[in-house]
């Protein structure tokens, strides 16, 4: 009875086992190769190029803000959609999986339609000189955006599960709302946090698409580093551009392996 | 449970890993030495390695003639209706210098610069012209000259879409402009003879780089219409023993124009070292850079110097069609006479 569900899923294993390995890791070694194509000295230089430390000095830049911002703001809104019942709540949820279903080139027209110069406010700006679409303002707005879900997401099934019993003692016994947030709420819904984050921030250092549509593509002013990589390749700097690939990616997978070290850890400290 | 929010360990390795990429992010920026004037132009797809060379020498001519002032020439690259669409969306672009006089005139409207600007610069403004040549397969099995040819049973033709790309309007109306100038050629004809190519291009890519992949990477068709130093770059770069290029008889005269744009200057204060820029691509030594990177120069001298480079062809210009405007509203429109050929 049992032997044939065994062989089975032996062969299910070894299929996704196949298919993550074509799918996922045989491009990443891909770029690798191409990257070392004319050796790790040439790649090396090629990342010390000042438009290419420019580019990855502003993904960074991005990054870090939209990271801070969209975590501090996606704790406040799990919160509220978890912790308290109102009207419009169902509204609210909707809005702030928008994100996640919009195409980026959309989230980057909205900033355009706003800031650019035939925009509603643009020409306020420009009286006043004011630079935010094909600048650093517009690529954090337009990350900020595509990224703004993902820590309330992953926060939200979890506060939920808390419920609010904790929290109604902490207040009962004199803590204030910050102190219950940091010292109750925040510290079991942690590795669900540090989860968004990271997710928050291995998005925001890929986004191409809305960064695409408001940055204006200028080399060492307005290029993270996935449109840098566009205009390597699109040069013909192919050792450059996949060594920049290859950067990225590394990035990436080094934000995924720390989500899922702490992961472990936090699950094994708690139990 | 433990009493904080983390470990001090874990939240030492975090806080560290953070403050290292804040640290990079916003430290200090190595800036151009003392106070560099930057320039931005704002150039479509194939020009990146024209503009990075002529960048630089331009920064050296300044440097030299203004008492060591520095100039940094930046340049942005994508489809020309697209780049033209960015600096109308305000890109601070100080100079344009796009793939067509259409797309400036666009800017133009809208008030960025003044409406006579092509008056401005020599040469219609335009310090490099180029054409439309075919990019055959080695040898050129399908044995193709000319563009009646293109039309022979079994021949795959790869070209752009009009409607998207500047590249393409080039090739479009280099076929049209030729069939006009054949005997007894009217613009039914033309209309006919487009017709008839259309039917032979099996794909339509939305630019000239998606066009050039098709044919060199992919394999697809028997022949490109291409950009003169598209072609000749393609060559080079992805494989001289791959690739023939055939000049047509009676080809179009690209004209990829240049100019200050009036209102960006004036807030960034760069009009005199933009203009700069512009007047030095007319230069003989702007002209050289222009000539080794494969686009045709317009210095009658500077032609003579490099006839070897450039195989001699005829050439009509868009004005001889009646214009950009009129051209753009007659084929490219919706139900222009591009969208009557092809949709049948």
């Amino acid at each position: 009875m049992g032997e044939p569900s065994r062989r089975g899923n032996a062969v299910l294993v070894a299929a996704t086992y196949l298919t993550v390995l074509a799918v996922l890791v045989l491009p990443v070694v891909l770029v690798m190769v191409e990257a070392l194509r004319a050796g790790l000295g040439a790649a090396w230089r090629s990342l010390l190029d000042p438009d290419a430390l420019s580019a990855i000095r502003l993904t960074l830049l991005v990054t870090l803000v939209a990271t801070i911002v969209n975590t501090a703001g996606g704790i406040m809104a799990a919160w509220l959609v978890t912790k308290y019942r109102f009207r419009g709540r169902g509204v609210l949820v909707a809005l702030i999986e928008l994100p996640i279903s919009v195409s980026p080139v959309i989230a980057g027209l909205v900033w355009l339609l706003l800031f650019g110069r035939q925009g509603w406010w643009g020409d306020w700006l420009d009286r006043h000189h004011i630079q935010i679409a094909f600048a650093t303002p517009g690529i954090v707005l337009a990350t900020l955006f595509v990224t703004f879900p993902y820590v309330a997401r992953t926060l939200m099934p979890f506060m939920e599960q808390q419920g609010r019993e904790a929290e109604e003692a902490a207040f009962l016994l004199g803590a204030g709302f910050w102190r219950t947030l940091w010292r109750v709420t925040l510290p079991d819904a942690r590795w669900a946090l540090l989860s968004g984050i990271l997710l928050t921030t291995a998005r925001a250092i890929g986004e191409f698409g809305a960064v695409s549509v408001v940055s204006g593509h200028i080399p060492g002013l307005t290029e993270t580093m996935p449109l840098h990589i566009e205009t390597l390749y699109n040069g013909y700097q192919t050792v450059a551009a996949f060594t920049m690939a290859a950067l990225l990616a590394l990035i990436a997978m080094a934000t995924v392996l720390l989500r899922s070290f702490l992961e472990h850890d936090f699950r094994k400290g708690s139990s | 449970m433990k009493n904080g929010f983390m470990a001090p360990s874990r939240r030492g390795f975090l806080a560290g890993t953070a403050a290292a990429a804040t640290a990079f992010a916003v430290g200090a920026r190595p800036r151009p030495a003392a106070a560099a004037t930057r320039l931005l132009n704002v150039s479509y797809d194939p020009t990146r390695e024209l503009y990075a060379d002529a960048g630089r020498a331009f920064s050296a001519f300044w440097a030299k003639g203004h008492g060591g002032e520095q100039v940094v020439v930046t340049s942005s690259h994508g489809g020309s209706g697209a780049q033209a669409r960015s600096v109308l969306e305000g890109a601070p672009a100080d100079v344009v210098t796009l793939g067509l006089a259409y797309d400036i005139d666009i800017l133009a409207q809208h008030g960025l610069l003044a409406a006579d600007w092509q008056t401005r610069l020599p040469h219609n403004s335009t310090p490099y012209t180029s054409t439309i040549v075919f990019l055959v397969r080695k040898g050129n099995p399908k044995g193709i000259q000319d563009w009646p040819d293109l039309l022979r049973d079994g021949v795959q033709v790869i070209t752009p879409n009009p409607k998207t790309s500047g590249g393409a309007r080039w090739n479009y109306l280099a076929a049209w402009g030729w069939a006009l100038r054949q005997p007894g050629g009217s613009e039914a004809s033309a209309t006919a003879y487009l017709k008839s190519l259309f039917a032979h291009v099996p794909v339509l890519d939305t630019g000239a780089r998606g066009a050039t992949n098709s044919f060199v990477q992919r394999g697809l068709g028997d022949v490109l219409l291409a950009w003169e130093d598209e072609a000749l770059l393609a060559t080079r770069e992805l494989g001289p023993d791959k690739f023939d290029i055939v000049v047509p008889p009676v080809t179009i005269l690209a004209e990829p124009p240049v100019a200050v744009v009036d209102r960006n200057v004036q807030a960034h204060g760069t009009a005199e070292v933009a203009k700069g820029f512009l007047d030095f691509l007319f230069t003989p030594e702007g002209q050289r850079i222009g000539a080794k990177h494969y686009f045709r120069p317009v210095d009658p001298a500077i032609v003579a110097e490099t006839a070897s480079v450039f195989p001699k062809t005829t050439t009509f210009d868009v004005a001889s069609l009646g214009g950009w405007t009129k051209v753009q509203k007659a084929h490219f429109a919706d139900g222009g006479v591009f969208d009557q050929i092809y949709s049948r």
